[in-house]
């Protein structure tokens, strides 16, 4: 595979350089395809709608701290819960984890230049942008969503929830969920195609294992969500009568879509923290992971036993036991997978020699508080024991342990371990330290204490409570926890613009980890690789070769990928991906003129559908010269 | 007069002593599941404690404090350990985990399976945002309705039928049962039975809009022969004005807005949008448990509604003072 260079370095750089460039300056912004933009965008505006969700959870605590207290009214609690859980859900954890994070790191960990389909994905970014400012232009509004995150029918049909409330929320849900399924076909192209040679698919870091798997499952979650808001949406608009039980529309038939989907959601946040683990763990043990295979097998077990378990979430609705066993049953067995992880990461802690360094710290935050969360799933899977706690404050208790615990922790770490690569600095360890603490300390505060409301009796989505029932003690107790929680969020955000001016130069790799994206430098050059990588293991870096041969016969003067087999990524050919362009910023806003105007009137789907055929035309069209012969190339 | 009466009805209230904890059971049904609940506790509590020391012991085993670049380890001895270790946890995981569905459905089996030949049966309709309580007859001079305050004989097995008026809710008494959900367009049935007797605190456990939060009901389980004498009294029609005060306020409810939407079986008030209330001043409280069944409080509720409770269906009704001190008395003689 070896060949001499062709053109010394020197020059290759400067044509890798233009030929990568992506446009500067107002209108450039909105044109930029390359990964390494999306991704942060994905990243920050995703942690801005963490923050926005974070002040409604607050709001939300300081109503609930005392018993008839008046800080906000019914009508104001139940839309800001419902934006609080669709933002968390929507807006936040699934375009941080699996967006962000997977737009940015995937390209570069397969070790090519720019990630399949550059302009989809970013096509994909605004749609989620403009969902996203959907939702909570509605609350702002003072019209904002109000039948929960699940938005349940028939409250939230057309005759309990008149007006536009709804329709925001079931519209945003189309946003938000076309913007993953987008990123999902790009994503698991990148990692079925694009993998460096040498990369086979028993050699795959576990991250990629994960957002193949998580990608699988949007792709194959997400439509149902899209099927069951459009159903919303035309019971709504156009009289249809799906969810209507007076006519013979079915109000379960609605939650069983809709769970459907929110169960592998589940997986789809919490996959993308054990895909971080199992990056971070090793790097910080000094080893490779322990048990590679079984946590492969563990995490394609996850993605597809997630497909079979939403029942848990309708036990109380009546369904015959016999059923309701088989979905205990099959929600005990999605345990073993987690578990396998869990003992596969303490034995490569056990057999490495532990550097607890700021990621490190957050992973075994995410041990402990996903822990609880596990355990206290175990008991909600037990038909019996969910009827008495389901919908109560003992479930917000056990979500949170388990997303917060398996996504938001994680993310933490994860922020901490690649925002060196990200921005070129290396993040203060004392303020990271003191964010890892309060957060901590505030999160069990908070959280922990629900538990014991639920189990006293304490129904979820409640705007307020009498004194007689005796909550007020517990509550004010959780409440207090959200000021450490969200000191230490402060101290975060302090923390990084704080090291992003004048942190440490964090080089190409500080921590010595074994992924392809350390071998660029910090942050990646807009071309990622000047010599596109092979691979000898399944930490690249750590198991290169001594003098370990890179890929020539790409052109520099285009911007061109190798295409590699999905099983061994043996190169097959050459693909030229497009430059950068306005028009899938232009589709996006033609798609989002169509979607919000459908909700307004049904004539928005037909006229609205003129901009979008012509944005596509123009996105589509040919770009005068015909790309080079797609040939197998020596490499 | 109605604020400093409406504040001895609070205070009233916080003694309000409805048992209302999924760990205080008072029949069978709760406490299987309180014994499913500590048996499964312990459970996750022992793994809890096992995989914690697990990750302490591994943390502190080889943790190494300096913060230069470490070179990497290899340890097949050690991995080769490890699989068996991991292996035996997986085994332990299983069959921890095939015992709790063994016990849960177990359980789930025990819980459901009451049975009685001619159990006392009650319709729960659930409506924005009360509770309509039906104890079914075949002869319909027979059949009680009434709202929110629900009353069982203790030590029998009675037999709940749910339904939905408009959007979904849940029925739940947490210390005599789990949750059932009240679908619109659904009907199912469930049993429960009370072993001690005494008032039970529920609500409502599924979102259902503005007033999820005031959604209560009360199970009141007393000896079968106080039970008899509830239904017998509640099958009576209303009771007939004594005064000319009750004589007023009886004329007040028919003449006004009231009679839209309440029944007071005996008279030409037969509307069923709102709460029966043919004997509503046997009640407790009022307003699915909001405040309780005190003169003040009645006042404040009639004159607006919308104060306590915003967003409830019921429209204020703007009373001349001694209108409404007759309607208040009328309706507190309807025991």
């Amino acid at each position: 595979m070896s060949q001499q260079v062709a053109v010394p370095e020197s020059t290759r750089e400067p044509i890798l350089a233009r030929t990568w460039r992506q446009p500067g300056g107002f209108w450039g912004w909105f044109q930029n395809v390359h990964h390494t933009a999306i991704g942060v965008r994905f990243m920050v505006t995703a942690f801005i709608f963490f923050l926005l969700g974070g002040v409604l959870a607050a709001i939300m605590r300081w109503q609930l701290a005392t018993p008839e207290h008046g800080v906000i009214g019914p009508d104001l609690y139940n839309q800001i819960f419902t934006v609080h859980g669709s933002t968390m859900i929507f807006l936040f954890a699934v375009p941080m984890m699996f967006q962000g994070f997977g737009v940015y790191l995937v390209p570069l960990i397969c070790g090519t230049r720019n990630i399949a389909f550059p302009r989809l994905n970013a096509f994909s970014y605004y749609v989620y942008l403009v969902g996203g400012l959907l939702l909570w232009a509605g609350l702002l509004l003072r019209t904002g969503a109000d039948a929960g995150w699940f938005a349940y029918v028939p409250l939230s049909g057309p005759e309990f929830t008149p007006g536009k409330r709804s329709d925001f929320w079931a519209q945003m849900i189309t946003f938000t969920e076309v913007s993953a399924l987008g990123v999902a076909v790009s994503i698991a192209t990148t990692i079925l195609r694009y993998r460096a040679p040498g990369m086979t698919l028993n050699r795959m870091p576990l991250i990629l294992w994960e957002k193949l798997v998580i990608s699988m499952a949007v792709i194959f979650a997400m439509p149902a969500v899209m099927v069951v808001s459009y159903m919303l949406l035309m019971d709504r608009t156009i009289n249809t009568q799906f969810f209507n039980p007076a006519v013979g529309g079915d109000v379960l038939l609605y939650q069983h879509l809709f769970w459907f989907f929110g169960h592998p959601e589940v997986y789809i946040i919490f996959l993308p923290g054990t895909a971080i683990a199992s990056t971070v763990i090793p790097v910080f043990c000094r080893r490779h992971i322990f048990g590679y295979v079984p946590i492969v097998t563990s995490v394609v077990a996850t993605g597809i036993l997630g497909f079979g378990v939403w029942v848990h979430h309708m036990f109380a609705t009546g369904l015959p036991q016999m059923s309701e066993s088989f979905f205990t049953a099959a929600t005990l067995m999605i345990v073993i997978p987690t578990a396998v992880q869990f003992y596969c990461w303490m034995a490569t802690i056990w057999h490495g020699r532990l550097q607890l360094m700021l990621p490190m710290l957050w992973m075994f935050g995410f041990f402990f508080v996903f822990l609880i969360g596990g355990l206290s799933g175990v008991m909600l899977a037990s038909v019996p024991l969910n009827w008495q706690v389901h919908d109560t404050f003992f479930v917000v208790a056990h979500f949170h342990y388990v997303l917060i615990g398996g996504a938001l922790f994680p993310m933490f770490a994860g922020l901490y371990f690649w925002i060196p690569k990200i921005t070129g600095r290396m993040m203060n360890t004392l303020l990271g330290k003191v964010h890892f603490w309060l957060f901590f300390a505030g999160f069990n505060i908070t959280f922990f204490t629900m538990h014991f409301l639920g189990l006293r009796g304490m129904p979820r989505r409640v705007y307020t409570y009498g004194p007689e029932m005796h909550w007020e003690g517990l509550n004010l107790l959780a409440s207090s926890g959200v000021l450490l929680m969200a000191t230490g969020v402060i101290v975060f955000i302090v923390n990084f613009f704080h090291s992003k001016s004048r942190g440490r130069l964090a080089g190409p790799n500080p921590w010595g980890a074994g992924s392809l994206e350390w071998a660029v430098s910090s942050p990646p050059p807009a071309y990622n690789f000047l010599e596109l990588p092979t691979v000898n293991g399944r930490e690249p870096l750590w198991d290169a070769l001594p003098n370990q041969p890179v890929v020539t016969g790409l052109r520099d003067d285009i911007p061109e990928v190798l295409v590699t087999n999905s099983l061994d990524s043996e190169p097959q050919h050459r693909d030229e991906l497009p430059p950068a362009s306005i028009w899938p910023f232009l589709a996006a806003i033609a798609v989002s003129v169509a979607f919000i105007w459908s909700i307004f009137s049904p004539w928005g789907v037909a006229y609205g559908a003129i901009p979008v055929a012509a944005t596509l035309l123009g996105w589509l069209w040919p770009r005068g010269h015909s790309p080079s012969p797609r040939v197998p190339e020596e490499v | 007069m109605t604020l400093a009466r409406l504040h001895s009805g609070l205070a009233l209230l916080a003694q309000f002593t409805g048992e209302h904890n999924s760990l205080h059971p008072a029949g069978p049904q709760a406490s299987g599941i309180e014994w499913l609940y500590w048996v499964v506790f312990w459970i996750t509590f022992a793994a809890f404690v096992l995989v914690v020391a697990g990750f302490t012991r591994a943390a502190v085993r080889n943790r190494s404090s300096t913060s230069e670049m470490l070179p990497l380890v290899r340890d097949l001895e050690g991995d080769r350990r490890a699989s068996w270790a991991v292996g035996t946890a997986v085994f332990i995981t299983v069959l921890t985990l095939f015992a709790v569905l063994f016990m849960s459905i177990i359980t789930g089996k025990k819980v459901e399976g009451l049975t009685s030949k001619n159990p006392v049966t009650i319709q729960i309709t659930g409506h924005q945002w009360w509770w309509e309580a039906v104890y079914p007859n075949t002869q319909a001079d027979q059949t009680i309705t009434t709202a929110n305050e629900i009353h069982v004989p203790v030590g029998k097995p009675v037999v709940i039928l749910t339904n939905s008026a408009d959007v979904i809710h849940s029925f739940w008494a947490p210390s005599v049962h789990g949750k059932r959900d009240l679908l619109p367009g659904y009907s199912s049935a469930f049993w429960i039975q009370i072993d001690k007797p005494g008032t039970y605190a529920g609500r409502c456990a599924e979102f259902c809009g503005l007033q999820h939060a005031h959604m209560g009901f009360s199970i009141v389980a007393e000896d079968q022969d106080t039970f008899q004498r509830w239904e017998a009294q509640q099958l009576k029609p209303a009771v007939e004005p004594n005064s000319s005060e009750t004589v007023r306020g009886r004329q007040v409810f028919l003449t006004h807005a009231c009679v839209m939407c309440h029944t007071i079986r005996g008279t030409d008030a037969g509307s069923r949008m709102g709460p029966d209330l043919t004997h509503v001043g046997s009640r407790r409280m009022i307003a699915a448990e909001t405040l309780p069944n005190t003169p003040g409080a009645l006042a404040a509720w009639i004159i607006d509604p919308q104060r306590s409770k915003p967003g409830n269906k019921m429209a204020p009704n703007l009373l001349n003072p001694g209108d409404l001190g007759a309607l208040v008395t009328y309706l507190g003689t309807l025991q």
